[in-house]
């Protein structure tokens, strides 16, 4: 019988034949990662086990990258029950400040998240690596745990939709505008408990950058997963970085999905999630010329080194307007060295923006760019529920990096063609 | 196993933030964290909620983040149970682990008001509305989660697997 890329690799992990929706499975784990926020918990759960042994080390990574660098001492405390639990057990994939980034960008990059693989996360955006064809899904910290114990934790089989992508993509549309569009027609709770399965010919014209913004952000319609076929692109990307040999799983032709929606991306426009919720989507040009009094680029969802260059390219040889301020935080100690010697950390130096080291500070207004009351924002996060990013009366529009660069140009929200140098499109 | 207490009521797609705030969570302490409970929600709400009462809510409570800390900030205040239409996915999970109680029921989401003096019997998923002189009946908790729950939770489940080995 027919099954779903994501069917398919649930019932390998099970060691079944097959699996259907509605299923409940206890499938293996390949994967598991926590953050300084959800380690700690995690550690104290696993503790509760008395196993006293993870399963396999090599299989946990544990990345601090919310509030680091420690923000304040409370963090400092909060963090160091990650530091002392990874040296107590002589972790191999420890990552602290100068080589952590925000994980999902950082993990990726290191060859942790393979085709047919499942990865599990004790964050929500782990929902993020299904752009390389594996199972990747958010979970608590105690979940993790019991996984972290035994390798193994118990799933649904989740009902798949499937989105279907037609069409030449317009100048300044990106990958993010794809997902948020998709979010703004299903709604936040549109694909709740579901798999999200991306296909379609115009994943081609995107970049892997853009396509991990599509699935990273499958956890704001609801869904357990976001995932699409290893193609090429991916496997290329993979072979230099791969930690182990891995087995890509594709969707069989005839499988069943609950819904099948398509998409003609060549009517699309840059499109921004006004506040406060990811699902409030409108094309960037009905956003009201809205003033910004800060604009943010970084995030496991656009922080990566081509969102940096479509970013770079808007506001190349101009300046952040006087009432704005704009921050710029490499998601990774990689994308940050590769924007280096690309030249984009002196053209966003030289337009007036902060650049800072990795770190997730901003989106969950943590440290690092925190919003006042009344201030309205332009992220390339995936949040912008009410106090997210600082006082519950500060205003966030989520959009992609382009969008965001011409905002920080303008002083208010704009279609990216109203500011970028000519012949800059992407 | 029936308790009583009073309903606060919230609206749909209460997001993890809004149970619990980013920047709170440098800490894991129950107590803490109960200390913001919904506090950009509505600032007045947490001195409103006593021990023993329950929350009310919409359709996809608890979506957005993996935070275990928005279930442990409710089970801080002492909240018996929520009662919604329907619950984001990793909020659901991360509750039973946390000896949360998740009730399904969109009569119940709809009827009753805030104030209102609740009973509610988590084990057959019967709320009576002892104010408005109601009874609404949950939808039954999944036979795996039950387990899970009569194990102790996911941890105590974990240690009964190793010691079965």
């Amino acid at each position: 019988m027919a099954m779903t890329i994501t069917e398919k690799i649930l019932a390998r992990h099970a060691g079944l034949d097959r699996v259907r929706p509605g299923d409940l499975i206890e499938a293996r784990a390949d994967m598991l990662y926590a953050n300084d926020i959800t380690m700690p918990l995690a550690i104290q759960q696993f503790e509760n086990t008395g196993v006293g042994k993870i399963f396999d080390p090599d299989r946990l990574a544990i990345v601090l990258d919310h509030y680091s660098p420690n923000k304040d001492i409370a963090s400092a405390q909060q963090n160091k029950i990650s530091r002392d639990f990874a040296r107590k057990y002589d972790l191999p994939h420890f990552y602290d400040v100068g080589r952590a980034g925000v994980a999902h960008v950082l993990l990726a990059e290191d060859g942790f998240v393979l085709p047919g693989e499942i990865f599990l996360g004790a964050d929500s955006h782990t929902c993020n690596h299904g752009a390389v064809g594996c199972f990747s899904t958010g979970v608590g910290s105690s979940d993790l745990a019991a996984a972290m114990a035994t390798g193994k934790l118990w799933f649904r089989v989740p009902e798949s939709l499937k989105f279907v992508f037609k069409g030449e993509l317009r100048p300044w549309v990106s990958g993010k505008d794809l997902v948020l569009r998709i979010i703004g027609d299903i709604g936040v709770d549109g694909a709740r408990y579901c798999a999200m399965e991306f296909a379609g010919p115009t994943l081609r014209q995107l970049t892997l950058d853009e396509r991990f913004s599509v699935t990273n952000m499958a956890v704001e319609a609801g869904g357990k997963n976001g995932i699409m076929e290893p193609d090429d692109v991916v496997l290329d990307w993979l072979a230099p970085r791969a930690r182990r040999k891995f087995e890509p799983v594709y969707s069989d032709k005839d499988a069943s999905y609950a819904k099948v929606y398509e998409y003609d991306v060549s009517k699309l426009e840059p499109v921004v999630s006004a506040p406060s919720s990811p699902g409030n989507v409108i094309p960037v040009r009905d956003a009201g010329r809205e003033s910004v009094d800060q604009v943010f680029i970084g995030t496991c969802t656009n922080g990566r080194i081509e969102d940096l260059r479509q970013a770079a390219r808007v506001i190349a040889g101009k300046q952040v307007h006087k009432h704005t301020r704009m921050m710029v935080i490499p998601a990774s100690p990689h994308v940050y060295r590769q924007a280096l010697d690309e030249g984009l950390i002196r053209i966003f130096h030289d337009a007036g923006a902060a650049v800072s080291t990795s770190t997730c500070g901003p989106c969950i207004g943590g440290h690092m760019g925190v919003l006042a009351a009344g201030e309205v924002c332009v992220s390339t996060s995936s949040r912008n529920f009410i106090g997210r990013m600082g006082h519950r009366e500060a205003r966030i529009y989520l959009s992609n990096a382009a969008v965001a660069a011409a905002a920080a140009v303008a002083g208010k929200l704009v279609h990216p063609e109203e500011v970028a140098p000519v012949g800059a499109r992407r | 196993m029936a308790s009583a207490g009073k309903a606060h009521k919230v609206g749909d797609h209460i997001d993890t933030d809004l149970i619990i705030a980013g920047r709170y969570l440098v800490t894991s302490d129950p107590a803490q964290l109960a200390a913001h409970l919904f506090e950009d929600l509505d600032p007045g709400l947490r001195a409103k909620i006593k021990p023993g009462d329950f929350v009310v809510a919409g359709e996809n409570f608890g979506q957005g983040s993996s935070r275990e800390h928005a279930p442990l900030a409710i089970v801080g205040a002492d909240v018996k149970a929520i009662i919604a239409k329907s619950y984001a996915r990793i909020f659901y999970r991360n509750a039973f682990n946390n000896g949360l109680p998740l009730l399904e029921c969109v009569e119940a989401s709809e009827k009753i008001q805030p104030g209102d003096e609740l009973r509610v019997d988590i084990t057959s998923g019967k709320i009576e509305n002892l104010t408005r002189g109601e009874t609404y009946q949950a939808n039954s908790i999944p036979e795996f989660m039950r387990n899970l729950i009569a194990a102790g939770g996911i941890i105590e489940y974990v240690k009964k697997q190793i010691g079965a080995r």
